[in-house]
């Protein structure tokens, strides 16, 4: 049991219910202050959310920068510092940096041309997650399964039609990452027929542990 | 990590219901694969799309892309074309899976589990599907008389190898489509069906021995690269027409 005290976030754990966005953000900025310190959560927060409820398309992608941003981090550093990771497991984790990194460039380029200005990559930390390639594997999951529901959760707020279908053509991407991890980890491709969708307060929370600054 | 009900409901709730709680999802999951289909997806289609409400704090200044009519499930009849389109394809799978397992072609435990999975997922999709169009006021279409026999009679190889394919075909055909959808919880439901089929997709093409990417543009995990493709309905029926009779 080499990850028994990683804080991975299971999905079905969150549980945000009839809070406005931001009381969600100042209830999720205490919570995380108390753990990481205030001062480096205020700056994400205020990054990922910059035009609150008013930009539209430009906070959605913005928002999805931001996941791609950590999903990129974590298999380049994962491929840098994972000790044994090798065959099928390397393989897939260097084309899903590949992959995301690609996402990254592409994003930063969408925001630009819908008028935006892309947030900085933020400061991450993945805890003992590289320790091993196993408890490599079962994060990496974790992220890419909460991609696949971040994108689907979003998608349909997003007004622009090009922008919709740039989001899908991710979001497929995603999905085919998250099953490659899955048959790697030998757990169900799919928890259902249904992917579950969840809404950016919830990403945020999930994603959150993982983001230092 | 416990799993508290918060008391008081919030509109448009079913769905993070569903999401945030392990017995009502295996509730629906088993509504929407029975006899209480159509009231299952009642749920999923008036939940989907409706958090705008319960998440701007923007004081009302947020519009949706739809005329507010007070009905959430109203879509025109484009929708109802695309979800039967999708519907068709999701009878071409699920039936697919159905002759492979009868068949007793495919020896190998591992793979007749993973078909069986999937397949009922397909038959998921189905159900879902045609209740969806019926409670568009649609008419669901009836399911194509397939032709598979030449594929199964292939062997275990072949067989994987087409599934592969037609796999990354729905997942092109449900993309291809997306952009065309009025409605944003048909919306959101084809793209929560979408990904599962990518899914399914990148774990055949990895059963069935494919690499990342391949020579033809259905071959392959991730055959696009980081971009998935889009096809058309033209596209899409053309390479499906093999294993369609009438």
């Amino acid at each position: 049991m080499p990850n028994q005290n990683l804080a991975v976030p299971e999905l079905a754990a969150i549980q945000i219910d009839g809070m406005t966005r931001s009381s969600f953000l100042m209830k999720s900025a205490l919570a995380a202050g108390a753990v990481y310190g205030t001062a480096t959560v205020g700056p994400f927060v205020k990054q990922a959310f910059a035009q609150e409820g008013g930009g539209g398309d430009v906070d959605i992608l913005n928002f999805a920068l931001t996941l791609e941003y950590l999903e990129a981090a974590y298999y380049d550093m994962g491929l840098k510092e994972v000790k044994g990771l090798k065959g099928d497991a390397k393989a897939v984790a260097e084309q899903l940096a590949k992959d995301e990194n690609e996402h990254v460039e592409f994003l930063m380029s969408a925001i630009s041309d819908a008028g935006g200005e892309p947030v900085k990559a933020p400061g991450v930390q993945f805890m003992d997650a590289f320790a091993s390639q196993d408890s490599f594997l079962k994060l990496a999951q974790t992220f890419e399964d909460t991609g696949v529901s971040a994108y689907n959760g979003a998608a349909p707020q997003i007004q622009s039609k090009d922008i919709l279908a740039a989001a899908g053509s991710i979001v497929q991407i995603e999905g085919r990452h998250a099953a490659l991890i899955r048959f790697l980890n030998g757990v169900d491709i799919t928890e259902g027929a249904f992917d579950k969708t969840l809404e950016m307060e919830e990403v945020l929370q999930a994603v959150q542990p993982f983001i230092t600054s | 990590m416990e799993e508290t009900r918060l008391e008081a409901p919030r509109e448009g709730t079913a769905l993070g219901e569903i999401e945030r709680d392990a017995t009502s999802r295996k509730r629906f999951l088993k509504l929407v694969g029975g006899t209480g289909a159509a009231s299952a997806l009642a749920i999923l289609v008036a939940a989907c799309g409706d958090d705008e409400e319960t998440s701007g704090t923007t004081g009302g200044t947020e519009t949706t892309q739809e005329p507010s009519t007070g009905e959430s499930t109203q879509a025109d009849n484009g929708d109802v074309e695309i979800v039967n389109y999708a519907l068709t394809l999701e009878y071409l799978e699920a039936d697919f899976y159905q002759q492979v397992l009868d068949s007793g072609e495919i020896t190998d435990k591992a793979i007749a589990e993973a078909a069986k999975k999937i397949g009922m997922n397909e038959q998921e999709h189905v159900d879902a599907l045609k209740a969806t169009v019926e409670q568009l006021g649609g008419t669901p279409a009836t399911a194509p008389e397939t032709k598979f026999e030449d594929v199964i009679a292939g062997g275990p190889k072949m067989i994987l190898a087409t599934a592969a394919q037609v796999e990354n075909i729905g997942a092109a055909a449900y993309l291809g489509q997306a952009g065309n959808i009025k409605s944003p919880e048909i919306l959101a439901a084809a793209l929560s069906i979408h990904t599962v089929e990518a899914r399914h997709a990148a774990a055949l093409n990895q059963l069935a021995g494919n690499k990342f990417q391949g020579n033809d543009p259905v071959v392959g995990s991730i055959p696009d690269g980081a971009f998935a493709k889009p096809m058309t309905m033209e596209q899409v029926l053309k390479k499906v027409q093999p294993f369609i009779a009438a």
